[in-house]
């Protein structure tokens, strides 16, 4: 018996019920208080997270009006589109380049606002964080006037310079380019500020015991810095490429899938078969796609933090 | 203007509506229940206010307790609305549906059948692409509606086009039909119209027209093709994109493009009417949206803007249109007083007023009431919109039709079109191709 276990069972008054005393001693052991405490995240989770996922594998599986069952027709079918090859290769090529980019930046940042004074560091983290604390929304109809079509104000700022300017939203490499640009400026605090705590519980006396051994700043980065934020750098990319392969907002504001169907993603591609044509069935299909991708980025990185960490 | 209530209106017109099944709805003492509707959210100032006391007086008049949800379509809002509602069988009973949602949802919709043939039976037919659109399968799925329909007409810097290219878009089609001169109209083809724009862009003033994933592309483009012939699918089901007819249609746009902006394949549904109001642009394909908000921003440019036909192909002269309909659910608890709701919004008496606050934008389908006198007023120009509604020979199409409903409907909204005409003129695909590819996709719309 639990010392917890027995010290309810001393404090049980004898009139009691046996079964009611088993009842508090169940709810009053550690594993029950933890369930009780995390139920509503565990309800939201299901509500939120598990029903909508399990519903959309069931649509997933129906035929376009939703009156019979297909098995995996949907999946088939789009197996055989062009269109969503392209979506494909777009979502691959604007995960891996977009959180690529914010990795590197994010640590270039990180390891910048980590050598300023700690007053200067205050100001410039509060900054650089005004990117990823903005409605995404919001910012992509502000890079959206960036890159209007006619009215472009980057355009203006080259052509001042005496450059030519782009059709950043008309040309499909310029259009992922941008679309991939504002991803980067608005993921990229998210990796600065991950990586300027991990920097922070790096204790000192590495860094002073190399510099006693002569490591110069890059020897210092790649033999203690890296070395002691590599979990930290997989979990973060973990994360992004979670977030990032599910775009949505940045690609409906600024190009909505265009020019010619080169920026979609499997969110905005899957929206645009399930809401603005009528097919939820496939768009489910779409959005399903992401699952496997995820579930085998997931496990290769969680494999690589397990196996460093024992 | 005659005042009809609504029951003396349903006595009249008694052996349609009653062999329909149009006999009201039951009403005592205590109330006739609640109706909950969902209705477009006009841009136009004032022009909701207007529609909300409309209903209200009808409600307080035949004691329902009306609710109206003004829903905004920009983001795509009132379609996720209706894919919700439809979802979970309960909402609104009323909502309002942009072009294609009646489609989508048509097996949970209650027919219309009685009022839409009320309307007939007193007012005449609606247009041939509000029967198109609304009446499927031999039912009424939905009832069209005036509020937020719209055609595509050309709209016109009449100055520009007299100066630079000799064209004088308000003698041919001046503001009363009757004044037509068809030898003039009838020169007004997509020939003078490309060799109007060539003089216009070297003027330094392009046409400026949307080729990317946007209603308006598929709103001139669609029209365009028709011109030629050139239809993507049949009513029958046949893929008939792979035409001469479409290579026609092809090699004429290869030729319009080298006279508009580069920047035409990024361009939005508001790009037309900054395209307009910035003074650059001498004509684009649009609603009088265009027009209004350069009124309200650069009056000077307003004032030159005529609305007109758009120019004819060998196959006849099209126009593109974005209706809205009404649709009552089937879950709906008070569907006898959703539909006397729509008799009443359907009445001439009500949508006489909602025209008039939508300043014109608004465009009926109900053929007759064209002869509302706000596009002969509204100015400036003084008649500058009186061709918004079809006046001459054009017929009024969507993107997409004559195929069936379902199909055109992913004709328009995968941008089936644009797409193609784009991987040519912009991508660089030779045309055959592009059509193969479009075939390609035409297939796999037949999906069931």
């Amino acid at each position: 018996m639990s010392p917890d276990t027995a010290a309810v069972h001393a404090a049980s008054p004898a009139r009691v019920a046996p079964a009611r005393a088993r009842l508090l001693v169940h709810l009053r052991s550690r594993s029950a208080v933890g369930v009780v405490m995390t139920l509503p995240l565990i309800l939201l989770i299901v509500g939120l997270v598990a029903y909508p996922f399990v519903y959309a594998i069931y649509l997933s599986l129906l035929n376009k009006r939703e009156t019979a069952f297909v098995g995996l027709d949907n999946f088939r079918f789009l197996l055989t589109r062009d269109t969503f090859w392209l979506v494909v290769q777009t979502s691959f090529l604007f995960t891996s380049l977009a959180v690529v980019w914010k990795a590197i930046l994010g640590l270039v940042l990180a390891l910048v606002i980590h050598t300023l004074p700690p007053r200067g560091q205050r100001v410039w983290r509060g900054l650089s964080l005004i990117p990823w604390v903005m409605p995404l929304a919001l910012s992509s109809l502000g890079w959206w006037w960036i890159y209007e079509p006619t009215h472009s104000a980057l355009n203006w700022v080259l052509v001042l310079l005496g450059f030519s300017p782009k059709s950043w939203l008309a040309d499909p490499f310029w259009a992922r380019f941008s679309v991939i640009l504002v991803n980067i400026w608005y993921g990229t605090p998210f990796f600065m500020i991950t990586y300027l705590a991990g920097l922070k519980s790096i204790p000192q006396e590495l860094y002073e015991s190399s510099a006693i051994d002569g490591a110069n700043a890059a020897q210092r980065l790649r033999h203690i810095t890296l070395p002691m934020l590599k979990n930290i750098i997989a979990i973060t990319l973990l994360f992004s490429t979670i977030v990032t392969l599910a775009t949505f907002d940045i690609v409906r504001v600024l190009t909505r899938g265009g020019p010619r169907q080169w920026t979609h993603l499997f969110g905005t591609y899957a929206f645009e078969l399930g809401i603005a044509s009528g097919d939820v069935p496939l768009g489910a299909a779409v959005s399903l796609f992401m699952f496997p991708i995820l579930a085998v980025s997931a496990f290769f990185i969680l494999r690589g933090i397990r196996r460093s960490t024992s | 203007m005659e005042q009809t209530g609504r029951r003396q209106f349903l006595k009249t017109t008694a052996a349609g509506a009653a062999a329909a099944g149009v006999v009201g709805f039951p009403r005592v003492s205590r109330g006739a229940g609640k109706l909950a509707l969902g209705l477009w959210d006009h841009w136009v100032p004032g022009a909701n206010a207007v529609l909300k006391g409309i209903i209200e007086d009808w409600g307080k008049a035949n004691k329902v307790e009306v609710t109206i949800d003004f829903i905004t379509s920009i983001g795509n809002k009132l379609q996720l609305t209706g894919a919700a509602e439809s979802r979970a069988g309960a909402g609104h009973d009323i909502l309002a549906f942009s072009t294609w949602d009646g489609t989508f949802y048509k097996d949970k919709l209650e027919p219309m059948n009685d009022v839409a043939d009320a309307v007939i039976k007193k007012y005449g037919p609606y247009n041939e692409n509000a029967m198109y659109l609304n009446r499927q399968g031999g039912k009424w799925v939905t009832l069209p509606s005036p509020i937020g329909s719209h055609t595509y007409p050309l709209e016109t810097r009449m100055d520009l086009w007299k100066k630079h290219a000799g064209i004088d878009v308000q003698a041919i089609f001046p503001a009363d039909a009757k004044k037509r001169d068809k030898k003039k109209v009838d020169a007004w083809d997509w020939k003078m119209f490309l060799e109007g724009a060539k003089k216009v862009h070297a003027a330094g003033f392009p046409v400026g027209a949307s080729i990317a994933e946007n209603t308006d592309s598929n709103d001139w483009l669609g029209p365009l093709f028709a011109t030629y012939g050139s239809f993507p699918m049949d009513e029958k089901g046949n893929i008939t994109i792979a035409s001469d007819a479409t290579l026609a249609a092809i090699d004429y746009l290869k030729q319009l493009v080298q006279y508009m902006p580069k920047d035409i394949y990024g361009w939005d549904d508001a790009s037309n009417n900054r395209w307009l109001i910035s003074g650059k642009g001498s004509a684009v394909f649009n609603p009088p949206s265009a027009w209004t908000v350069a009124k309200r921003d650069r009056i000077e440019v307003a004032a030159q803007v005529w609305h007109h036909d758009a120019p004819r192909g060998v196959k006849g002269r099209f126009r593109g249109s974005l209706p809205f309909t009404w649709g009552v659910w089937g879950f709906g608890k008070n569907k006898a007083a959703a539909k006397d709701l729509l008799l009443h919004l359907s009445q001439k008496e009500q949508q006489w007023k909602t025209i008039t606050a939508s300043q014109g934008y608004d465009v009926p389908q109900t053929v007759a009431f064209s002869s509302h006198p706000v596009w002969t007023e509204i100015e400036p120009p003084k008649g500058g919109q009186y061709n918004s509604p079809v006046r001459g020979d054009e017929r009024l199409i969507v993107a997409g039709w004559p195929a069936k409903q379902e199909i055109a409907a992913q004709i328009y909204s995968k941008w089936l079109l644009p797409i193609m005409v784009g991987k040519i003129t912009s991508g660089g695909t030779a045309p055959k191709e592009a059509v193969k590819w479009a075939a390609g996709e035409l297939e796999g719309y037949k999906r069931g």
